[in-house]
């Protein structure tokens, strides 16, 4: 949790490489960006993709994200965290399929998603039909890119409105794949809005998908959930409140929104009483009698371990830190917090079994 | 009304404790200041968790806004949010002058940070103030020059500062003018520099609630044996439903942290987190959210708060050790019964129930 600063800097680093939509977009990428899967982020112009990076990558306040201005050049982020990915950011008035200049291995070639951004709440019709042509183009040479849809600004509308617009959207991107003999390509449709958590929702469905095994992750949870009886449980990335991965049962947007803010209100916490250094006098006083161990022997466990127990329910809520960039939350069962104890071991276990994990998938990577 | 309430006292001959506790009650803490500064705006943040956002649906006030927050139990607060528009402003100071400006324990002068016409708002302060002189020349005055977040970050401090001395001059001119030279002295006005938009305004209205809560030095007292007793560093007790911090113990070792404004961090912190608990569980934003929150973050420090007495919580930050938390925790508990008395006329300390 102590990472919180950086992605800010390397915004700045990223900012300035960034190069000109003439130029062979890529070519010029640096070389310790090879291999890290990358977001594409495509749309019409004014649909809110910059926004969206803005607000899930470098905490933007979402309302200050009127004052962005139109973005005139491939923008690119890259995002030091569990799994280091590049974003990037496309201008909406460039449309790199009828232009030439731009080397389309080079920005193709390593893409983990392609996020299309649609705004919801203006005509769609254009932004569809270039969705469709982007799709048919990149289905020849490029069938592993995952296609995700952002139905954007949903915000405001009425559930069934929402769901009227997914549907239309749906079904006119289908008809004309498959029109066009083009059954299964890999899209997949999401409503977010920056004014609420969908949006890191959306991502954090995007990131699972190029989580390599999360498969074994997921089991991981599930089982852990079943054992401790959690109802819920959420293996987040702390800096972008993504989650890489969560049990099978299903998730809800309001156990997410209330885990992702409980690490935020920790991190505050830390942020007043975790960051200065105490004196060695205080520390010989607390190893002194009657305690008489080292200050290391007496704490229970190394990294941040958290737990909130809730009014009415009386449903604990539990966090515990995985390593710098993750931690596991989890919404337990009605009464459990005398089984703390127990609880603890069990997420113990798991978190060595985390750590392992992320060992073997990341010499890999 | 002021009279019946003294009736009751002399009445009952309570003992000089009783009376101190009683007093306050009474006493009105009146809110202030030209229409559209903020007055209800952080009234409905602090009393009844607005969070900054929503103010903007607040509409105008219109005439005095009444309201009796109970604070801890045993005191009122006797707030009267009074609507800035200048009919009304008028109004107080003519036909309501007796009404409005007797038996004050407060003032808090609100200035709009932005107002473009400060001499004028400077006006209208000191023909309120010469009214509260007249009828209740003990009540303490605050000035919040508010809505700061719309000044430049590095023009702030300059720009405070020269709000406040204006304000200042103002006053000492009107009470040496009015009252004379000693008592224009004695008189105190106790500035802040507010903003909805982060934890200034926790710091200000901690300041405020801190001067009016009985029986302090208990308190106080009490809180730091308790902090001795389990080797805190610092602890905070929190009002219920404000969240704002009516008292702290801090350690000589946790006086060296660097944060000088933990105490109203904390305070929006808690109070942020309480509004998510409250989407989550569906739960009114005033009910109480949660229980108990601990947290160990490994050799740094750990920290846990508690649901403490009725109308309380208790935070208390603590050196690392697991032992330590733990006989911390069940101290903790222990001791709530020594904390009983901020809960409400009833459980008054022991001379009371001597009495009785």
């Amino acid at each position: 949790m102590d990472a919180a600063k950086s992605s800010a800097q390397e915004r700045d680093a990223a900012g300035k490489d960034a190069p000109k939509p003439g130029d062979a977009a890529g070519a010029s990428a640096p070389a310790s960006a090879k291999g890290k899967p990358r977001l594409l982020l495509m749309g019409q112009r004014r649909s809110g993709k910059s926004s969206i990076s803005s607000v899930v990558f470098h905490k933007l306040p979402p309302h200050e994200t009127l004052f962005l201005e139109s973005t005139a050049r491939i923008q690119k982020d890259s995002m030091a965290s569990f799994m280091d990915f590049q974003v990037w950011d496309f201008p909406g008035q460039i449309d790199i399929l009828e232009n030439p200049d731009f080397d389309m291995e080079a920005i193709f070639g390593q893409v983990g998603a392609l996020i299309w951004v649609i705004d919801a709440q203006d005509d769609y019709l254009e932004a569809v039909a270039r969705l469709n042509a982007t799709i048919l183009a990149l289905q020849g040479n490029y069938p592993l890119i995952n296609i995700e849809v952002f139905i954007h600004k949903v915000d405001g509308l009425s559930d069934d409105y929402k769901l009227d617009i997914q549907r239309d959207i749906t079904i006119r991107i289908q008809d004309e794949l498959s029109d066009h003999g083009c059954e299964n390509a890999p899209v997949t449709f999401h409503l977010t809005s920056i004014y609420n958590h969908s949006i890191f929702e959306g991502f954090s469905k995007v990131i699972q998908k190029l989580i390599p095994r999360l498969g074994t992750l997921e089991s991981m949870l599930t089982n852990l959930c079943r054992t401790c009886r959690f109802e819920k449980a959420y293996l987040f990335d702390v800096l972008s409140k993504i989650y890489i991965a969560t049990d099978s049962s299903p998730a809800d947007m309001a156990s997410y929104e209330i885990c992702s803010d409980y690490i935020d209100v920790i991190i505050d916490i830390t942020e007043v009483y975790g960051t200065w250094h105490r004196s060695e006098d205080g520390r010989k006083k607390l190893e002194g009698a009657p305690w008489g161990v080292k200050l290391e022997d007496q704490v229970g466990c190394a990294t941040a371990e958290s737990c909130l127990v809730l009014h009415d329910s009386r449903k604990p809520i539990m966090l515990r830190e995985v390593d710098r960039y993750l931690a596991l939350v989890a919404i337990m069962k009605e009464d459990s917090y005398d089984k703390m104890p127990l609880v603890n071991m069990n997420v113990d276990a798991v978190v060595e079994g985390l750590t392992e994990f992320f060992n073997i998938t990341r010499r890999k990577g | 009304m002021a009279s019946s309430a003294d009736n009751s006292l002399t009445e009952q001959t309570t003992p000089d404790l009783r009376h101190e506790v009683r007093k306050p009650k009474k006493k009105k803490v009146l809110l202030m200041g030209k229409s559209g500064s903020g007055k209800s705006s952080m009234r409905s943040i602090i009393f009844s968790n607005y969070i900054a956002r929503d103010t903007r649906r607040l509409g105008a006030t219109i005439d005095i806004d009444l309201s009796h927050v109970k604070f801890l139990g045993n005191l009122t607060l006797n707030l009267w949010d009074c609507g800035g528009q200048e009919a009304f402003m008028e109004n107080y100071l003519s036909q309501q002058r007796v009404h409005v400006f007797s038996n004050v324990g407060v003032l808090i002068y609100v200035f709009d940070v932005e107002s473009r016409d400060v001499e004028r708002d400077l006006a209208t302060y000191v023909a309120i103030l010469s009214a509260l002189l007249q009828f209740s020349p003990q009540a303490r005055i605050y000035i919040l020059i508010h809505k700061m977040d719309l000044v430049v970050p590095s023009s702030r401090e300059a720009v405070y500062n020269d709000r406040v001395n204006a304000v200042r001059s103002k006053t000492m001119e009107y009470a040496a003018h009015a009252m004379g030279g000693p008592a224009a002295e004695a008189l105190d006005l106790i500035p802040f520099a507010t903003s909805i938009w982060d934890q200034s305004l926790y710091k200000a209205w901690a300041s405020i609630i801190h001067d009016l809560v009985p029986n302090l030095s208990i308190i106080e007292r009490n809180l730091a044996n308790l902090g001795l007793a389990i080797e805190a560093e610092e602890l905070l007790l929190f009002e219920r439903t404000s969240f704002l911090a009516v008292s702290s113990w801090t350690s000589p070792e946790g006086q060296r942290n660097p944060t000088e404004d933990r105490l109203e961090r904390m305070s929006n912190i808690m109070k942020h987190f309480k509004q998510s608990i409250s989407r989550f569980t569906g739960t009114p934003r005033n009910a109480e959210q949660f229980i108990r929150m601990e947290h160990k973050a490994g050799m740094r420090f750990s920290l846990f708060i508690l649901k403490f007495t009725t109308n309380t919580y208790l935070m208390v930050v603590l050196p690392p050790g697991e032992a330590r938390f733990n006989a911390a925790m069940l101290n903790c508990q222990i001791a709530i019964q020594h904390f009983r008395f901020l809960d409400g006329p009833v459980a008054q300390p022991p001379a009371v129930s001597a009495a009785a």
